[in-house]
C-alpha cells in the first residue's frame, strides 16, 4: 500500500509544462528542478519525497522529452489519472515512475489530500476511506521495469550500455 | 478475427500471427531514428553496441545549426557516434538536412508495413506511409539502436472513413482541427484514416494530419496505402516493404465518417487544442505580432504555396514578424526553384534554414512575455515558444500568411471579394 499528499491536476496536461523546452539541453537536476514552473512556481522545492500526483484526462500529452524522469527525481510515489497519454506511458516505464490508469481520480482526489493505493488489489481512494476506485491493472512485464528503474538498468546489466558514469 | 492495420503491422514484426487490444508486444524495430537531442549529457547514455547500424539514421534537427554551445556539444557527440558504429544513413548540418519526419517522408525512410521509431512525438506523421510510427522516449531509443527492439502496448483503433473532397482554401490542418474540434483526445487508441476520399489528400495533407495526430493523444495513426502512396514510395527507394490493409472484417473501437466537403478553417485558442478550437469567424481580428510557417507538421512545400499565393504582391504588417522555416532543405530548395521564397521573402518573410527552430521555442523566432503569435507549427502549449505568459493561435498556413498581412487574425482574402460583393 502506497500513501502520500496529493499534488492535484486537470486534463491534458502537457510535458511543456512539467517538463519547460528551456531546459531541454541542460541537466537532469536542473530539468527537475524546472517542474511545473510556469504554471506552479516553487512546486519542485514544496514537492516532499512520497508525495502523488494526479490528474484528470489525457496526463502528459505532447513531446517525447523526459519529463517522467523529473517527477520520478521527485520523488513521486505514484501518479495516478483518469488516462495517460501513450508516449508518456512509456516515458513512465522507460524511467521507472510508478504511474497508472484510475478512471475518476481527477475528479475524487483533492489538492493536500492524503491518498492511498494499493497495487494487491488495484484501488485507489482517500486515506482516511469512503470511496475507491478501480485502476486499470498493469500488465506485470511493465511493472517490473517501472518499479525496477526502468530500462537503463536492464541493458546496463545486459551489457548493452555501460554503467552510469 | 480480423485485424485493423496496426494490428497486423505490430503482430508480423513480433513474429505472430496476430494480435489484439491489451497485448503487450516485443518487436523488432526497422529503423531506429536519432535526432539532436538525444545526444545531449541528460540523454545520452555510452552505448556498447549496435544491433543493426543499417536499421539506425542520424538526424539533427532540433537545433540546426548549432545556436549555442551545448547544441554545438551534442551534435559532436552525435557524429562521434555516426563514426564508431559506421552509420550511413546521416543527415547532418548541410544538404540533406530537414527535420526527421520531413526527411523521413522525402528520403522513404518510413517503409509501408514497417516499425520506425525516434524520440520525438510527432514521428507519427511516417504513419502517412502505412508505417507503424511512433515516437518513443531516449530510454526506448537506447533499446532500440542497441538490441533492435521495442515493446508496444496494442491499443484499440479508431478509423476514420473519409469520403468527398475538402473545399478551395481549407488545408490539412484544418481537418485536423475539426476532427479534434469533433472528438477530442483518442488517448489510449490507434486511429486508422481511409477510405474514398483518401485519394484526394496529397502526401503532403497526409503527413500534415497523421504528425498531428500526437496532438489527438493517441499512440499509432496510420493510413490505409493506396496508388498515390505506391508510387511516392516507389520514387524514392528502392527497398523492398510489404504495405498492410485492414482486414474487412477488423474489430474498430468506433468508425468515425468524415465528409472533407463540411470541413471549414478553423482556429486553436491559446494553451491547448482539444477541447479549445473555434471557427476561423470567431478568431478573426486578434491582433499578432508574429506569424510562424513551419515545422514537421507544417514545413511543407504545401504550406509554402499556401503562403505564396496568400503573399503574392502583397506585404507583411508593420509590426508583424513573419518567420517561415521549410521542413527540410530538399522543401527549400523546390520553393526557391518553383519561386515561393522570393514571393515570401518580397513580402517581408524571414526564411530561415530547415530546423524545428521556434515550434518547440530552441530558436530562431520565440516570443517574449504578453506577445501573440500564430502559427501552423505543431503546438500551442503556453511557454511553447518561449516566455509562458506569449498567447500562441494555431491555424492552416494560408490563415497564418493572411493573418500576417492584416496584422491580426483574418481569413483567405478571396480574390475580386469587392467586386462581386
Amino acid at each position: 500500500m502506497i500513501t502520500g499528499r496529493v499534488w492535484s491536476f486537470g486534463d491534458h496536461i502537457n510535458t511543456d509544462l512539467i517538463m519547460p523546452g528551456w531546459v531541454y539541453d541542460q541537466s537532469e537536476e536542473a530539468q527537475t528542478k524546472a517542474t511545473f514552473s510556469a504554471v506552479r512556481p516553487g512546486f519542485a522545492d514544496a514537492f516532499t519525497p512520497g508525495d502523488i500526483i494526479t490528474g484528470g484526462l489525457n496526463f502528459g500529452t505532447g513531446s517525447s522529452r523526459p519529463a517522467a524522469r523529473s517527477l520520478r527525481n521527485l520523488g513521486c510515489a505514484c501518479l495516478l489519472a483518469d488516462s495517460i497519454n501513450g508516449i508518456f506511458l512509456r516515458n513512465c516505464v522507460s524511467f521507472g515512475l510508478l504511474a497508472v490508469e484510475c478512471p475518476g481520480i481527477g475528479a475524487l482526489a483533492q489538492e493536500g489530500m492524503d491518498l492511498s493505493v494499493d497495487l494487491e488489489t488495484w484501488q485507489a481512494g482517500p486515506a482516511e476511506g469512503g470511496n475507491r476506485l478501480a485502476i486499470r491493472p498493469v500488465p506485470e512485464s511493465l511493472l517490473k521495469i517501472m518499479q525496477g528503474g526502468g530500462i537503463f538498468p536492464v541493458l546496463e546489466r545486459s551489457g548493452h550500455i555501460a554503467p552510469a558514469g | 478475427m480480423g485485424q485493423t492495420i496496426i494490428e497486423k503491422i505490430l503482430a508480423r514484426a513480433a513474429g505472430r500471427d496476430s494480435v489484439t487490444p491489451g497485448d503487450i508486444v516485443d518487436v523488432a524495430v526497422d529503423l531506429a531514428v536519432l535526432i539532436d537531442t538525444n545526444f545531449y549529457p541528460a540523454a545520452w547514455r555510452e552505448v556498447l553496441k549496435v544491433a543493426a547500424p543499417e536499421k539506425v539514421a542520424v538526424i539533427f534537427d532540433h537545433r540546426t545549426p548549432a545556436p549555442d554551445n551545448r547544441a554545438a556539444e551534442a551534435h559532436r557527440v552525435g557524429r562521434a557516434f555516426v563514426e564508431t558504429y559506421g552509420i550511413e544513413r546521416v543527415h547532418d548540418v548541410g544538404r540533406d538536412m530537414g527535420i526527421a519526419h520531413a526527411v523521413i517522408a522525402e528520403r522513404g525512410y518510413g517503409l509501408p508495413g514497417s516499425v520506425l521509431v525516434c524520440d520525438d512525438s510527432h514521428t507519427c506523421a511516417a504513419g502517412a506511409f502505412n508505417c507503424a510510427a511512433m515516437g518513443v522516449g531516449e530510454p526506448d531509443m537506447i533499446q532500440s539502436v542497441t538490441t533492435g527492439r521495442t515493446w508496444f502496448r496494442v491499443a484499440p483503433t479508431i478509423r476514420y472513413e473519409l469520403t468527398g473532397i475538402l473545399p478551395e482554401g481549407v488545408a490539412a490542418k484544418d481537418l485536423f482541427l475539426w476532427i479534434a474540434g469533433l472528438y477530442g483526445a483518442h488517448t489510449g487508441h490507434n486511429i486508422e484514416v481511409g477510405g474514398p476520399g483518401l485519394a484526394s489528400l496529397g502526401m503532403d495533407a497526409r503527413r500534415t494530419f497523421a504528425t498531428m495526430a500526437a496532438e489527438l493523444g493517441s499512440d499509432f495513426c496510420t493510413f490505409e496505402a493506396d496508388q498515390r502512396l505506391l508510387d511516392f514510395m516507389r520514387a524514392r527507394t528502392d527497398r523492398p516493404f510489404t504495405p498492410q490493409s485492414p482486414d474487412p472484417d477488423a474489430t474498430y473501437a468506433e468508425l468515425r465518417r468524415i465528409d472533407l466537403g463540411a470541413v471549414r478553417p478553423r482556429v486553436a485558442l491559446p494553451h491547448s487544442i482539444l477541447g479549445n478550437t473555434a471557427s476561423l469567424q470567431e478568431a478573426v481580428g486578434e491582433p499578432i505580432q508574429q506569424a510562424f510557417i513551419g515545422s514537421c507538421a507544417n514545413g511543407t512545400l504545401d504550406d509554402l504555396r499556401m503562403a505564396a499565393e496568400v503573399l503574392e504582391g502583397r506585404l507583411v504588417a508593420p509590426g508583424v514578424r513573419l518567420i517561415v522555416t521549410p521542413s527540410s532543405q530538399a522543401v527549400y530548395r523546390e520553393a526557391l526553384r518553383l519561386g515561393y521564397i522570393a514571393t515570401l521573402m518580397e513580402a517581408g518573410a524571414v526564411v530561415t534554414n530547415a530546423t524545428c527552430g521556434a515550434c518547440c521555442g530552441a530558436h530562431m523566432g520565440l516570443l517574449s512575455a504578453g506577445e501573440t503569435c500564430i502559427t501552423s507549427s505543431t503546438r500551442n502549449f503556453r511557454g511553447r515558444m518561449g516566455d509562458p505568459s506569449a498567447r500562441i493561435f494555431m491555424a492552416s498556413s494560408a490563415v497564418v500568411a493572411a493573418s500576417a498581412v492584416a496584422g491580426r487574425i483574418a481569413g483567405v482574402p478571396v480574390p475580386n471579394a469587392e467586386a462581386t460583393a
